[in-house]
């Protein structure tokens, strides 16, 4: 039992590490990735190809001057990047970075927690998030920023609704709501997106709007609300809110990945690893990579589509998300329940 | 209304089908735009290494010529100073005393020649006019300053040095010397 816990906490610490390194670098990828769109350079200059830029942009945002405005709420403005970081960390505990792995005579799962209600928990974390961006933009007192926290809490209400509809036409084909399962499920068969493309595709739509990315970053929209919800911050205030939307969008890659990619599983994995005759931690570092290079697809996914599309007006915003995404979600659960139905697997 | 080009359009405001309300067609067209930028070669020019290559007829900073011998060729005929349309020119004439030969090359000279950077516009009409190939606009870029004053240059800054010649040669094309030296043209004469 002792193992157990200190497995645990290590496991804990490395996930609360490798999630600020992947954030840190994530920023690094978004200024690189545009600058290659737009056939530019991109930073260069610090460290080879530029890799020191996370670093010196992280030491620039300490050394800024804290600006506290004098008309705000104190306590709450500074709660308020704070709790977008904590909820943004909060949701990796749940997710399967690999499958089975042997220390000290034990098989442990590479998971922190498997909760046997992890989508609902991964949902319930996720939600919080914006309670950072309102209480920031509330506590700011500035009308910007107030209106930043307004359109993004009404966004991730309306786009949760879809969100969760899709996830519950996944919950009835997988039959099971714990993280780990659905990534074990997808071992041997195939992944969900065969079975669920149109889940899928809503629920990826629903996690663009979630994490206030473009095209549907309204609640920043640098052009029309300077910055919205953090127009007050400064110095690592914002650098906390900033970081939270990268680690938001590490975290839901690897949702979507153990959702609908099969999580650490790759195909034939269980014949590659018998031809190799490799050992199981070794499969199993072998599946968190595959795992990795997955999530980091779908990074690149994210940054793609923000220098793809422009930014959507507000109210097309909500008529896509209260009337194609929510009766879609819907046509999806029926969908999935007739099929399930002919199949025999109602009873 | 009688259009005034032929490049006017009608503008059609038909319905979308439904592969266009779908929108997921575009998004992937332009997500493929995008990714083939990826691939493309920046544009960048990585400025305090590289440099962008000038014109081989940029016209920046002036310089004042010095003839082979290092005399000043300027005579202060004023042409300049009368075809710059910046007004950008000033300058006052000296006779040459006895022993200055080696320094000005006729018997008069600009004791003084000032050009505002200011108001100076580049458009190298002063080139043109000087009938004694004196002054030239080069592909040098003109310094800042922090000060207005500063930026009247006079001829510590625009005399070319003896031992420092500043090359103008990509400037004197076989149709510039033809312009200044034939004499078929009435101002050579």
């Amino acid at each position: 039992m002792e193992n157990y816990y200190i497995f645990k906490i290590i496991l804990v610490v490395a996930l609360f590490v490798v999630s600020l390194v992947v954030a840190m670098y994530s920023t690094f990828a978004e200024r690189k990735i545009s600058a290659l769109m737009q056939d530019r350079l991109g930073p260069n200059r610090a460290g080879p190809f530029g890799l020191l830029q996370p670093l010196a942009d992280g030491i620039k945002m300490f050394m800024k001057e804290e600006i506290i405005p004098n008309v705000s709420n104190k306590t709450l403005f500074i709660i308020g990047p704070c709790l977008a970081m904590t909820t943004a960390l909060m949701a990796g505990v749940l997710i399967p970075w690999g499958g089975k792995i042997e220390l000290w005579g034990e098989t442990f799962n590479l998971q922190v927690a498997d909760l046997n209600i992890g989508v609902l928990y991964i949902f319930g974390v996720t939600s919080l998030g914006v309670y950072g961006i309102m209480i920031g933009g509330w506590a700011s007192n500035n009308k910007y920023s107030l209106m930043g926290a307004i359109r993004a809490s009404a966004q991730m209400i309306s786009y949760e609704i879809a969100m969760g509809l899709a996830i519950i036409a996944l919950i009835m084909s997988t039959g099971t709501m714990s993280l780990g399962e659905i990534a074990a499920q997808q071992d041997a068969g195939l992944a969900n997106i065969v079975y669920q493309p149109l889940g899928f595709l809503i629920f990826l739509i629903c996690a663009f709007a979630e994490l206030n990315r473009a095209p549907f970053d309204m609640p920043e929209s640098e052009s029309e609300l300077i910055g919205g919800y953090h127009t007050e911050y400064s110095s690592m205030k914002l650098g906390l809110f900033l970081f939270a939307e990268y680690i938001n969008m590490f975290i839901s890659s690897a949702v979507i990945v153990t959702f609908y990619f099969g999580g650490y599983n790759f195909p034939f994995q269980n014949e590659i690893n018998e031809a190799l005759g490799l050992s199981t931690n070794i499969a199993t570092a072998l599946g968190t990579l595959v795992m990795f290079g997955k999530i980091f697809f779908f990074i690149f996914f994210f940054m793609w589509i923000r220098w793809t599309l422009p930014r959507f007006r507000y109210d097309q915003l909500m008529r896509l998300g209260w009337k194609s995404l929510i009766p879609l979600a819907i046509l999806n659960i029926l969908i999935t329940g007739v099929v399930m139905w002919m199949n025999g697997k109602l009873n | 209304m009688q259009p005034l080009t032929n490049r006017s359009k009608a503008v059609l405001k038909k319905e979308m089908t439904f592969a266009e309300k779908l929108y997921l067609p575009a998004i992937i067209n332009g997500m493929i735009i995008t990714f083939k930028h990826m691939f493309k070669k920046a544009a960048t020019i990585q400025y305090p290494e590289q440099k962008r290559e000038f014109s081989p007829i940029y016209r920046g900073h002036h310089v004042l010529k010095r003839d082979d011998e290092g005399a000043e060729r300027c005579t202060a005929c004023g042409l300049c100073a009368v075809s710059c349309p910046a007004e950008a020119i000033t300058m006052q004439a000296a006779e040459r005393k006895e022993g200055e030969e080696k320094l000005y090359r006729e018997e008069k000279y600009a004791a003084n020649y000032e050009i505002n950077m200011l108001r100076c516009i580049f458009c190298g009409l002063c080139e043109d006019a000087c009938p004694k190939e004196a002054i030239f606009l080069t592909d040098r870029l003109v310094p800042t300053e922090f000060e207005r004053n500063d930026f009247v240059f006079g001829k510590d800054k625009l005399v070319e040095k003896v031992d420092d010649r500043v090359d103008v040669t990509r400037r004197q094309t076989q149709n510039v010397i033809d312009f200044k030296q034939n004499k078929k043209y009435s101002h050579n004469k």
